[in-house]
């Protein structure tokens, strides 16, 4: 039943805002729907707490322990970045970047996005899966090329071509999955549903599991980003209005990587060997690489966090692959950690970036004089973001490279390498723009609208007590999690 | 082994999409471009439809009235008067090295094949000996949006992709299970939609629908 609400909340939000219009109180009706779908979220959660996973009886949805806190995250950020959302899309208007039918055209689309993601990760049936995907990129498309620039649209149609054509090949993969399984479990829903495929998962032919999941590993990574597959990824972050940004890189990838990891969970059932993980592991390691030597590059601040996001992608894929309870927990802990910390750096971002006038670098200058909230966020954020203890991204990157260090020790230097790059490639460039010598011809902007701050040290908060103590409920839930994908 | 003949039959649609598909790579006019979409939409109706009466599958008369519906009416009528509306009608795009990719395009289909071999050798259907020309179709529309730099036709090539993916399904399993070709539809449909809206906010600032122009985005 719980279910039904956190999936039906943000669909009848996506309907009723596109009938609301513009409407005054939109921003706020917008920001109703994500609180009534948190709360939602966290019944189901205190339900899966107390009585366990559950499943509807027709078996199209299921709560267990990898999804329940992937569910919760997802709404939870979703909530904040509409508290976010609100007075920053209003200054956007008032810039005159943005019409009121566009406003419309975001506040539906926003919702729905959260629905389609909520889908993803609440149904049971892999067709479903991919279906939800797909129409998770059909509403970002949409919210991507929302201020109808040259350089959105481009970026828009670049996002919709590339994610098109790679989660195109993981229907393959899904129709490879159903040939397998069918052969097993009969023609019909049945053989799509995970619950039932994992339960089969010994019995499905090798062969066709192993090419499968190479479609499918293509197909979903594009949507994580993975090297060489991330193209779009900090186009779409860049052109994007910020809170777009910022559920696209806290939530949509963990999305992507979550459809991921079930697939892996079926193929290392089938196939009892290293080759999902090895997979996983080589397209991680070089996205972390790739990113991190494309970070000193950048000139556009939301770019260069994009690529940051691309690197910590890489990381908790590469954690995945390596498997094992350890390396498991660790990236399920750095999927919650990078989430909260990434978007709490994009709306510090959109705000400086609002303050400038300008998304360059180099014309963002001494943001903790002018505006001490936004520069001490950016910068505990960028802190948290590079992994600095006691934030909870050093935690879970520790337990990373230690486990490397024992289990794949030629990754060790690979990656240590690539995070001393990454730190010094964006401390370098968040630290001028933080402390910077604001006077000279910049000059920043009051804002029409006071800035919604609270969800940044909100988040931040979060993170600093994950590096320091995780509650037990919570490390319980990590070790299930990390037991089911072994 | 002797084929029956709603098989033999199936294996000549097969081919009939494998040439259509090459016939779209070498097409330059948008106009008949659609023309040849719709028509292997068409024949993809008419070989799900013959699996669904050799192998009494209900289902599939379904899929095959989805298929006929999506892919043989709505989409080339949405194509057309986009078309119409964006005054694009009788554009032709200058292809470079035509001889050249119909090679690449022979390469992929071997390719297509070899990968097929194994799946196909365990799919029980009798329509087994296509999945090799399911993929070759996937990977020739893959080969067409490459080579093409006007917005429209790389759409209708990833239009044959799913073409190609949905005839995968049919050859190999008799159908992935309704709700998920409905979702799949549905999705095609609106990303259609959103597509043409596209056309003219791109046409609108530059100008043209050439997507040369949307190569600004990039690292310097």
């Amino acid at each position: 039943m719980e279910i039904f609400f956190v999936l039906g909340t943000p669909l009848i939000g996506g309907a009723l805002l596109a009938l609301w219009g513009h409407r005054g109180l939109a921003a706020e009706l917008n920001l109703l729907m994500s609180t009534l779908t948190f709360i939602a979220a966290a019944v189901l959660t205190a339900r899966v707490i107390s009585d366990g996973p559950m499943i509807t009886p027709d078996h199209q949805f299921f709560v267990d322990s990898l999804n329940v806190f992937l569910v919760a995250l997802t709404a939870f950020v979703a909530m904040t970045t509409a508290i976010f959302s609100r007075p920053y899309m209003r200054i956007e208007q008032a810039h005159g970047r943005l019409t009121e039918t566009r406003l419309r055209l975001y506040h539906s689309m926003y919702q729905l996005f959260t629905f389609t993601m909520l889908l993803v990760l609440l149904t049971n049936n892999m067709g479903i899966l991919w279906v939800a995907l797909e129409a998770a990129t059909l509403t970002t498309v949409l919210l991507v090329s929302l201020y109808r620039t040259p350089a959105s649209l481009e970026a828009a149609w670049k996002y919709f071509i590339l994610c098109g054509v790679g989660i195109a090949q993981a229907l393959f993969g899904t129709i490879l999955l159903y040939i397998a399984s069918e052969r097993v479990l009969g023609a019909g829903g049945e053989a799509l549903l995970w619950t039932r495929l994992q339960e089969v998962s010994g019995s499905l032919e090798p062969t066709v599991v192993s090419l499968a999941f190479v479609f499918l590993i293509v197909g979903y990574g594009t949507k994580v980003g993975l090297a060489p597959l991330h193209n779009w990824l900090p186009d779409a972050h860049a052109e994007g209005p910020t809170p777009v940004s910022a559920v696209l890189s806290g939530l949509l990838l963990n999305v992507g990587l979550y459809a991921l990891v079930r697939c892996k969970v079926l193929v290392d059932g089938t196939l009892h060997s290293h080759f999902a993980g090895n997979l996983m592991m080589g397209f991680g390691l070089l996205s972390v690489v790739v990113a991190a030597f494309f970070l000193a590059r950048q000139r556009d601040v939301k770019r260069l966090f994009a690529y940051s996001s691309i690197e910590h992608m890489g990381l908790i894929t590469f954690a995945f692959g390596m498997g094992g309870p350890v390396a498991s927990f660790a990236g399920l802990l750095h999927m919650t950690v990078h989430s909260l910390t990434k978007s709490a750096i994009f709306f510090t971002v959109g705000h400086a970036a609002q303050k400038a006038g300008t998304q360059v670098i180099d014309e963002i200058r001494g943001l903790i004089s002018i505006n001490p909230t936004v520069g001490w966020g950016l910068l505990i954020g960028t802190m948290a973001i590079l992994g600095l203890p006691p934030f909870g991204v050093f935690a879970s990157e520790f337990l990373m490279l230690t486990t490397a260090m024992r289990e794949q020790p030629w990754a060790t230097p690979i990656l240590l390498i690539s995070l001393g790059v990454a730190f010094a490639a964006v401390f370098a460039k968040v630290q001028p723009m933080v402390f910077g010598d604001s006077r000279g011809e910049i000059s920043l902007k009051r804002l029409p609208f006071a800035p919604a701050q609270i969800p940044v040290f909100v988040h931040l908060a979060i993170v600093l007590m994950l590096g320091l103590y995780i509650p037990p409920h919570l490390a319980d839930w990590y070790r299930q999690a990390a037991k089911l994908i072994g | 082994m002797a084929l029956s003949l709603p098989s033999q039959f199936i294996n000549l649609l097969a081919a009939m999409m494998l040439l259509i598909a090459f016939a779209m790579l070498s097409q330059r006019r948008v106009l008949t471009l659609i023309n040849l979409f719709a028509l292997q939409g068409l024949t993809l109706t008419l070989s799900t439809l013959l699996v669904a009466w050799a192998t009494s599958q209900p289902h599939l008369y379904w899929s095959a009235l989805i298929t006929f519906l999506l892919k043989v009416l709505l989409l080339p009528w949405i194509l057309h008067r986009l078309v119409r509306k964006l005054n694009v009608k009788w554009d032709i795009e200058t292809l470079i090295n035509i001889p050249m990719t119909m090679i690449v395009g022979i390469v992929l289909v071997i390719l297509a094949f070899n990968l097929a071999l194994p799946i196909s050798a365990l799919a029980g259907t009798i329509t087994r000996s296509t999945l090799g020309i399911a993929l070759a179709i996937v990977l020739l529309a893959f080969l067409m949006m490459i080579t093409r730099s006007k917005a429209i036709p790389q759409v209708i090539g990833f239009l044959a992709m799913e073409n190609g993916l949905f005839f995968a399904a049919t050859s190999a399993t008799y159908g992935m299970p309704m709700v998920v070709e409905l979702g799949i539809a549905l999705d095609v449909l609106v990303g259609m939609v959103i597509l043409g809206v596209f056309f003219f906010q791109i046409r609108e600032h530059f100008d043209s629908l050439d997507i040369r122009h949307l190569e600004k985005l990039k690292e310097d």
